[in-house]
């Protein structure tokens, strides 16, 4: 028993001791943040070694907790998105006053994380995602003296709220329809009754809250904008990260019976997510916001993968994740570390961008073109298998649709690629890189580059699927 | 021989380049990269030769294959057969003489050729793919070093011109890949596959190729200018820097012309069968309306522009014409006009860089300062308009030729429409020739011009010795070509 739950449960006992011990720092000395923050990278290295030791399976507290493979697979992904985001916003970090408060409430959002998407019971479900939110919405206010940063906290926590609330009535409807709460007995006591089908759309409706799919998008692009980069770069990658991890799972192992609803539900919030993200997109005269709406319309994509309600869709949308991780965070990263020099966020400020910041420009240049889905970047076959996954149903309208969707994304991300290198007469002075944030650009670019090779990985996720 | 070298070969290249400083050596590696891919390429051809008269008669050779995806059913399966290798010859000798060409370029030299390398090396893949999806990338390749070519180093609206291109070049990327995925799930899923010849071998349902067809060689054509869809050609072509508008017309639209032939035409020969009579009414339209509006252009490049619409309207006309002759023409023309078009553009260069104008009004008598510029530019000029003895004559006769094998009045009709271009093709390229060339001398300034430099006669003499080479024994290209037009026409069924 006791070797079963340190094995299973190793990952978040480990998240759990170091915010202990963080918090047990915080009232007994003063630590430099510099120091603090390696030692941070370096613990979540253990981390992340830990959680890679091995995939083992099994369930712990009565079915309550579950470890798979894929599972483990997708903790590791978000624990290397968290170790990359330390290191990416380390500037930052390292000037603020509350270091420890910030690493205290990511890491538990990062736990949260884990317990949702190993949640075999719907409770967890509901508790973990709390435990997800309410930190972000305190570390979306820690730009502390900036008012659209506790206006951007007010908007998280009032939206989420509501979505708790939400999804609380849906869990509520499914234990009063089928009188269980594990979620392996779920398929089998869901029979498509109205009030079932209602529960469902309910639950959805959460999720899509939380992963901005129109129309429940509404408080995104404040959000992003109100909030530090670190946090937007948490939110819509990790946080995303780990709702679809967990959608994937409720879709597949257990609202399948309903499939006959998910299907032209999930075909109609993808493509309104898509246009609607993209539309706004083209708009965007903030980063910040352009990358929030860019990040809507890529959730569009995943939904309409998961639609096809086949493994090779599941499959895809876990490698999309992976590479939208590499390419995102350090779009993001290259904001984060502009903005902290100068405090420029605006577009028109990277005009003439290259001038001065050549690997800077290239960095975001590669992660532009691997979020819009060019070669020879791994952003290329992300989109396209999960374009040929939405096209498993042989809905080919759908897809059409879809891919020329892709047309006015590529208009985007282009004008911004335009203005980086374009001239200009007031260019950007040259931007200091610290070297852990280096170091994560450097990891960013290799694997937007090399991600698309890996051929293995997608095979091995298929495998790991069933 | 192994073909990926051809791919590694411009890839290694750049990755050698991105350390370096120094413009020289920059410029000078770029150069030994694409000089040695051209070495590469004759290499291949003369080793395909010896394969064939050994008795060879495998339709691809030299295949391999590496597993990419194989839950979707992509790996990278190469394997080239003649109509390959011409196109590939075609871009190695494009390629090298656009490094030639931009040898005096002035900003971001390392990120120029770099772009050009990566340009070429999505050529090079995507002729020698022989999986869909991974010809699909390649074709997509070409996008980011297209745009960045035009945005940084390109004139005029190059902005306009950048964004129309990217965006309907990938929306013509669109229609590929619908077609392409119908065409997968379509198929029962045991025979499900993105492979050349695994699909070749199929007996796929008519019902399905009515609407795969036009999805996938419309998406193709788009590459090759196919009217309507042809408003990128004119504005790309201008706007991008010399060596740019080289690649563009004499490599990157040769993909579209190919992915036409290969993959919609034999893929599909029902669909293509059906709407053959479409394809060539939009052929002779572009045939006619890009003459008719090269005669009302001034300016140098958009005269070339205008006419590549109305020459590569003679590829889509040659392949929907589903005659032998007409085929194998419309792959000669593909090559014929790849180099003629990237000479021209290259003389155009030249003299723009001398005149700083790229007006027809504003030059005249430049005949007398710049012999072997203008010579070589009165060459292209003359294979532009079909001259005998120049490539130009060779391919669009066997296309008509081919034509004329079709008896129905509307194939007539349409033959004699699109031979009649060739008179207007030849006014205005008379036209252009007589008012930059010969007369009085326009301005006195233009007596200081000095003529081409060393990178400037290679460049022009590379392109100028294949277009002979062609026009002067037509044989050895169409050896090579007609092996694979035949296996076409064998699967379409008729004789």
């Amino acid at each position: 028993m006791i070797t079963d739950f340190l094995i299973q449960f190793r990952s978040e006992t480990a998240l759990t001791v170091l915010i202990l011990l963080l918090l047990l720092l915080k009232i007994t000395r003063e630590v430099k943040n510099e120091t603090l923050l390696q030692w941070m990278q370096l613990l979540l290295c253990g981390v992340l070694l830990l959680i890679a030791s091995g995939p083992f399976e099994g369930h712990l507290f009565g079915s309550m907790f579950i470890a798979t493979p894929l599972i483990t697979l997708e903790k590791l992904i978000l624990a290397t998105g968290f170790l990359l985001i330390c290191m990416l916003h380390h500037e930052w970090l390292k000037a603020h006053e509350h270091l420890i408060e910030f690493l205290i409430l990511s890491l538990s959002s990062l736990l949260g994380m884990f317990l949702f998407i190993s949640s075999g019971h719907l409770i967890l479900l509901y508790l973990s995602v709390e435990l997800i939110t309410i930190p972000i919405a305190a570390m979306v206010n820690f730009d502390l003296e900036k008012r659209r940063s506790s206006e951007a906290a007010m908007k998280m926590i009032l939206s989420s709220a509501f979505a708790s609330g939400v999804l609380l009535f849906g869990l509520s409807l499914i234990y009063g329809t089928t009188g269980t709460l594990q979620l392996n007995e779920l398929p089998a006591a869901l029979q498509a009754q109205p009030l079932q089908i209602a529960a469902f759309l309910l639950v959805i409706s959460a999720f899509a809250f939380k992963l901005s799919v129109v129309p429940f998008h509404l408080w995104t692009a404040d959000v992003y904008e109100g909030a530090p980069v670190a946090v937007a770069a948490f939110l819509s990658v990790l946080s995303k990260g780990a709702v679809t991890f967990m959608l994937i799972t409720l879709l597949y192992k257990v609202f399948y019976p309903l499939e006959a609803v998910g299907y032209p539900l999930l075909q109609i919030l993808s493509i309104l997510t898509v246009l609607i993200g993209n539309l706004f997109a083209l708009r965007q005269k903030n980063l910040k916001r352009f990358l929030a709406f860019s990040s809507i319309a890529q959730m569009g994509f995943i939904l309409a993968s998961l639609s096809s309600y086949t493994v090779a869709g599941a499959a895809a949308s876990v490698y999309f994740i992976i590479i939208y991780l590499f390419s995102n965070l350090t779009a993001f990263g290259i904001v984060q570390i502009v903005n902290t020099q100068n405090g420029k966020e605006h577009l028109e400020s990277y005009r003439g961008f290259y001038k001065n910041n050549k690997f800077l420009s290239w960095a975001l240049a590669l992660s532009l073109f691997s979020l819009a889905g060019i070669p020879p970047t791994a952003g290329f076959f992300g989109k396209y298998f999960l374009l040929i996954a939405a096209a498993a149903r042989e809905q080919y309208v759908f897809v059409i649709l879809l891919a020329l969707n892709l047309m006015i994304s590529l208009y985007y991300y282009l004008n911004i690629i335009r203005l980086v290198f374009t001239k200009s007469p007031e260019e950007m002075e040259t931007v200091r890189i610290s070297q852990p944030a280096k170091l994560a650009l450097w990891i960013g670019i290799a694997g937007t580059l090399l991600l698309g090779f890996a051929g293995n990985l997608l095979e091995h996720i298929q495998s790991i699927m069933n | 021989m192994n073909l990926l070298s051809l791919l590694l070969l411009p890839l290694l290249t750049a990755v050698v380049l991105l350390p370096l400083k120094k413009e020289v050596v920059i410029k000078g590696i770029a150069l030994t990269g694409s000089a040695f891919q051209l070495f590469l390429t004759l290499f291949l051809y003369s080793t395909y030769r010896s394969e064939r008269n050994n008795g060879n008669l495998q339709q691809f050779l030299f295949q391999e294959q590496y597993n990419w995806f194989p839950s979707f059913g992509i790996s990278f399966h190469t394997g080239v057969d003649g109509i390959s290798i011409a196109m590939l010859l075609l871009t190695s000798f494009v390629a090298l003489a656009g490094i030639l060409v931009s040898w005096n370029i002035q900003k971001m030299t390392k990120e120029f050729y770099l772009l050009l390398l990566l340009l070429s090396a999505g050529a090079y893949g995507f002729f020698i793919s022989l999986n869909l999806i991974v010809l699909f990338f390649f074709l997509e390749i070409a996008v980011i070093p297209k745009y960045l070519l035009i945005i940084i180093w390109g004139s005029g609206k190059n902005v306009y011109s950048a964004n129309k291109l990217a965006i309907l070049l990938i929306g013509a990327s669109a229609l590929i890949f619908v077609g392409l995925t119908g065409l997968y799930f379509s198929l029962p899923p045991a025979v499900r596959s993105f492979d050349l010849i695994t699909l070749s071998q199929l007996q796929i349902p008519s019902e399905l190729q009515r609407w795969t067809f036009p999805l996938l060689f419309t998406g193709f054509g788009i590459f090759s200018a196919l009217f309507p869809f042809h408003t990128w050609v004119p504005d790309g072509h201008s706007s991008a820097p010399t060596a740019g508008s080289m690649f563009l017309a004499g490599i990157s639209m040769k993909l579209g012309g190919y992915g036409c032939l290969r993959i919609a035409t034999y893929l599909l020969p029902d669909g293509a069968k059906e709407y053959a009579n479409i394809i060539l009414i939009l052929a002779t339209i572009a045939i006619l309306y890009g003459a008719f509006a090269t005669m009302l252009q001034e300016d140098l490049k958009y005269i070339n522009a205008y006419s590549s619409i109305s020459h590569c309207g003679f590829v889509l006309l040659g392949i929907g014409m589903l005659t032998k002759a007409a085929m194998s023409g419309a792959v000669m023309q593909m090559v014929s006009h790849g180099l003629m078009t990237a000479l021209f553009f290259a003389v155009i260069g030249m003299i723009y860089e001398r005149t700083h104008t790229r007006m027809v009004s504003e030059m005249g008598g430049l005949m007398k300062v710049t012999p072997f510029i203008t010579t070589t530019f009165i060459l292209a000029g003359l294979c532009s308009l079909g001259l005998p003895g120049l490539s130009g004559f060779v391919a669009e006769m066997k296309i008509f030729s081919g034509s004329w094998q079709n008896t129905g009045w509307m194939h007539r009709t349409l033959t004699i429409l699109s031979c009649a271009s060739i008179v207007i093709t030849a006014v205005y390229i008379l036209r252009a020739i007589g008012q930059t060339v010969m007369g009085p001398l326009k301005d006195a300034s233009y007596r200081s011009f000095k003529d081409a430099s060393w990178n400037e006669k290679t460049a022009a003499l590379l392109l100028i010795s294949g277009i002979l080479a062609i026009g002067i024994a037509p044989y050895w290209l169409q050896e090579l070509i007609e092996p694979g037009v035949e296996v076409m026409r064998l699967k379409m069924g008729i004789n």
